[in-house]
């Protein structure tokens, strides 16, 4: 056992200590609101330039003279990445989910959490290489130029040539990037529901997935939508990979035409087109522009799941340290 | 020093050996039994917490289990309607017949079996996002009774034997959780009798509730009992007496005694029988 | 009263459908665990190509020297990467663990109120924020300001992205430690501040360093706030006013080169990353975690 002696400290110093560590939680708040300020200030000349069209303009022109932009395709690009994403990773997360809190012996359970964790550890970057380079041959074989040669003609939603830089490749990747997140999260919420409730089903007769309809789903609905919208959240912000991924296209034809078409979204059009841009250029404030609507497409996101979270996982908001 | 200590190796040798024959009270007539448990073994991750029970349950009657905590009572009621294999390391041995059948003849098929026998837990655990009526119908639905009539008729049967039916019979569709306590469990029991069971099982039912609560479903028991065949266990010894027809006493996994209650509380055979129900330990 | 007759009566209507009930149990027993397989399977390829691609480029030269010219017969190394990333999250930490451990201390032990009740939501709300607009704000915070891409904006972006997190598996694990370890001190007579300083940071040791170690972790694979912060270079750190390479940039641009030569390079670097954050998260949870009975894990994952 250690022994300290410790002094009792003076008034003035625990004063400012506490003092301290006020300002340093109000940090966070203090650089939401910075970024909201410096984001719309170097955005100002788009805002001002387009107006409210910028939102709903498909222009992409950035030849000096007759520069136009347009951020709609990218919004729409990133609604529909992360939607079909959430469309993938939703049931299977439930699924990891529910198999980890009502199905797993114990050994399995504990590795398989490890597996979750380590998926939510890879980078975005590593996920777009690999995505690059290895997935997306198996999504173009197998899936998508199968799915182009027979219905390609008559289904809209496989038209146009793939070459495995589109939307459902930078999709598919997107789910798996946002699995880990849904579904730990969905664990936690599951364990979480008292074994009691379960028992009054079991008592009347009821199958493992009855018990799990029957008690569990109810008990902690809104927490599983909320850590669904989590995992959207994460999908909107996503960049690295989906850049790599996502088939680089600009303007109008960037609007997401088909699961096969190249199309971009509004963090992959900053990240590809940043470096070109000059400072202080129409160019650049519409990029920053393009963020400014991500920053408030994904605080807006982030506090609905949020709210709902917190509501369920009375132990602590969004973090989960068992 | 050393005579306490052999004072008291001698009383727990004395202990085992009384524990290790139950003593059985020979009733008057041929009795009817609905429910017969034999050679019950259970255990957790391989510490046994019920050594080798066997005993008999009369139909329409209702049979109290008691003894101290940890004696092993609840594993043997929850060994009655297979819900304790549920608990993971938890194995059991032995047979228990309902009727004549055994619910352990097939390992596997635990669902078939559960649904015979009603059970209500310590404390009311109504499912928090269903109705009154969905609460209680909600084991019909599981056996696919599709019938809205029948499960009218049901809901409304088992409410009323529970005495909610007057309670809550203006408005079913409100949440099981807006209920009291009290009405909490008693929902919680129109639920398991809904199944239509012909055994009860009792869980310690009203020790989360007021005096008040109690009362009533000690009367609601000993209305029940006409129609059903009751197995409750108990810490309160009074409440045993209050409800119960026949008591088998429990210690340490072991049966030690089983007979009439007012033999079991008025002049028990077993010496430690005698130490519990005279409050000399608990 | 429901009698025996008529409990017969009402059991017609039940269905003996165990059958179906149980083939039904089975069939999602089966997806639920294909589920599962099917989160494996990624995993298990995104590993096995690292390695597999990854393995073969590496050498002393590749871990030291800097990268060639574009297109060249000798493509050179990554050295200059491994060396910004290593420096960038030892300098980010500068700033974010101090703060984001103060802020904790804060919400854990001043904060049961209504404004520590706000900061933890907005919090929480910022932990998983899109990194894109993080280093967009560095960009004008730092970058425009000071005229020049530099390890400063990249150091401020990355902390921004750390703080959220650190602040709170740090009042996680402040309000692990009992209350009566601070009734203690204060019983002695000891000043709250001192209290927690010598105490309670003490006896919360390992689930801070553990938080810390996590949110570096995460931090060193983000590439995106790096575009618009260090910019990337060829060259070796060479000062506060100069951009800068890491790794998460280098492998970027290496899987944009055309030549086969800069993607099995990509490999490579991509090799050397997992290896520092595997490192982390594994090393942590085996350290730390382990202690307390097994089972301990923190929700923390990366962004873009």
């Amino acid at each position: 056992m250690e022994t300290v002696t410790l002094k009792g400290g003076s008034p003035l110093f625990d004063k400012i200590f506490k003092i301290g560590c006020a300002i340093a939680a109000t940090y966070v708040l203090a650089i939401i609101v910075l970024i909201v300020i410096q984001l719309t200030t170097n955005s100002y000349q788009i805002w001002a330039q387009e107006g409210i069209s910028f939102l709903t303009g498909s222009d992409w022109n950035a030849v000096e003279g007759s520069e136009s932009y347009g951020a709609a395709p990218y919004i729409a690009g990133t609604f529909v990445t992360a939607g079909i994403a959430m469309l993938i990773g939703v049931p299977l997360s439930m699924g990891i989910a529910m198999f980890l809190s009502e199905l797993a012996p114990k050994f399995l359970r504990s590795i398989l959490s490890f597996v979750v964790e380590l998926l939510a550890a890879i980078p975005s970057i590593i996920y777009g290489l690999w995505g690059m380079f290895v997935f997306r041959n198996y999504l173009l074989n197998w899936v998508e130029t199968p799915l182009n040669n027979a219905l390609g003609g008559n289904v809209w939603l496989f038209s146009g040539t793939p070459f495995g830089l589109d939307i459902f490749t930078a999709s598919v990747v997107l789910a798996i990037m946002i699995i880990p997140t849904i579904a730990s999260i969905s664990r936690e919420i599951m364990i979480a529901v008292p074994q009691s409730q379960r028992e009054a089903a079991y008592m009347l007769g009821a199958t493992k997935w009855e018990v799990f309809k029957m008690a569990v789903v109810p008990y902690s609905k809104s927490g599983l939508v909320g850590a669904s919208i989590l995992g959207l959240g994460r999908a909107v912000g996503e960049t690295m990979a989906i850049t790599l991924l996502i088939g680089n296209a600009t303007g109008p034809s960037a609007f997401p035409s088909s699961l096969f078409s190249p199309s971009q979204t509004l963090s992959s059009i900053i990240a590809n087109e940043f470096p070109e841009a000059s400072n202080g250029s129409l160019h650049m404030a519409a990029l920053i522009g393009c963020g400014l609507i991500l920053f408030a497409i994904a605080i807006a996101i982030n506090i609905v799941a949020q709210l709902l979270v917190s509501k369920v996982l009375k132990t602590h908001q969004g973090a989960v340290l068992a | 020093m050393e005579e306490v200590a052999d004072l008291e190796s001698q009383q727990v040798d004395k202990m085992e050996t009384l524990t290790r024959t139950p003593i059985m009270h020979k009733s008057a007539e041929e009795p009817r039994y609905k429910l017969i448990a034999e050679d019950i073994v259970a255990s957790y991750n391989g510490i046994e917490a019920v050594k080798k029970v066997n005993m008999k349950f009369r139909e329409k009657a209702v049979t109290a289990l008691i003894g101290p905590s940890g004696c092993g009572k609840t594993t043997f009621l929850r060994c009655l309607n297979r819900m304790h294999e549920l608990t993971k390391s938890a194995t059991v041995t032995g047979k228990v017949l309902l009727d004549g059948q055994d619910l352990y003849s097939n390992r596997e098929d635990a669902i078939i079996h559960r649904r015979k026998i009603g059970m209500v837990f310590q404390k009311p655990n109504p499912f928090p996002t269903m109705s009154i009526y969905d609460n209680v119908a909600a084991g019909l639905k599981l056996n696919g009774v599709k019938d809205k009539k029948i499960m009218d008729q049901i809901v409304q049967g088992c409410l009323e034997m529970v005495y909610l039916w007057d309670e809550v019979k203006h408005d079913l569709k409100k949440p099981g959780m807006s209920l009291s306590g009290g009405q909490q469990q008693r929902l919680c029991i129109a639920r398991a009798l809904a199944i239509q069971p012909e055994v009860l099982l009792m869980d310690e039912p009203a020790s989360a509730l007021d005096p008040i609560a109690t009362q009533k479903i000690e009367e609601m028991i000993n209305e029940l009992k006409k129609e059903y065949t009751i197995i409750i266990v108990t810490h309160n010894m009074q409440q045993a007496v209050r409800v119960s027809d026949y008591t088998g006493f429990m210690y340490l996994g072991d049966l030690v005694e089983f007979g009439e209650t007012k033999q079991i509380f008025e002049n028990p055979r077993n010496e430690i029988t005698a130490k519990y129900v005279q409050g000399q330990f608990g | 009263m429901i009698t025996l007759e008529q409990r017969a009566e009402y059991r017609k209507y039940f269905r003996n459908n165990f059958t179906r009930r149980l083939i039904t149990d089975r069939i999602v027993k089966g997806i639920v665990f294909g589920c599962v397989v099917l989160a494996i399977v990624p995993l298990g390829s995104i590993l096995l190509e690292i390695i597999r691609n990854g393995v073969p480029v590496l050498s002393v030269e590749f871990l030291t020297a800097p990268p060639g010219a574009v297109g060249s017969a000798d493509p050179g190394g990554i050295g200059p990467a491994i060396q910004g990333t290593l420096l960038l999250i030892g300098m980010s930490s500068l700033i974010g663990v101090p703060v984001g451990v103060l802020g904790g201390i804060f919400l854990s032990e001043y904060g049961n109120n209504k404004y520590g009740q706000m900061i933890r939501f907005f919090n929480d709300v910022m932990a998983e924020f899109p990194t894109i607009v993080v280093g967009l704000f560095a960009f004008a915070v730092i970058v425009l300001t000071l005229g020049y891409f530099s390890i400063l904006a990249g150091m401020f972006a990355l902390s921004v992205i750390m703080l959220p997190i650190i602040t709170r598996t740090t009042e996680e694990s402040l309000k692990l430690v009992p209350v009566t370890y601070r009734e203690a001190g204060y019983a002695l007579g000891i000043k709250r501040s001192v209290v927690i300083f010598r105490i309670l940071l003490t006896s919360a040791k390992s689930g801070l360093i553990t938080g810390i170690m996590l949110s570096v972790a995460r931090v060193a694979g983000e590439t995106a706030p790096l575009i618009f912060t260090i910019l990337g270079n060829d060259g070796f750190f060479s000062g506060f006013n100069q951009p800068m390479d890491a790794l998460p940039l280098r492998i970027y641009r290496l899987a944009n080169l055309p030549y086969d030569s800069a993607t099995a390079q990509g490999w490579g670097g991509a090799l050397i990353l997992i290896l520092i954050i595997l490192t982390l998260n594994v090393g942590v949870r085996y350290l730390f975690l382990r202690k307390r009975g097994g089972g301990g894990r923190l929700r923390i994952t990366t962004g873009g």
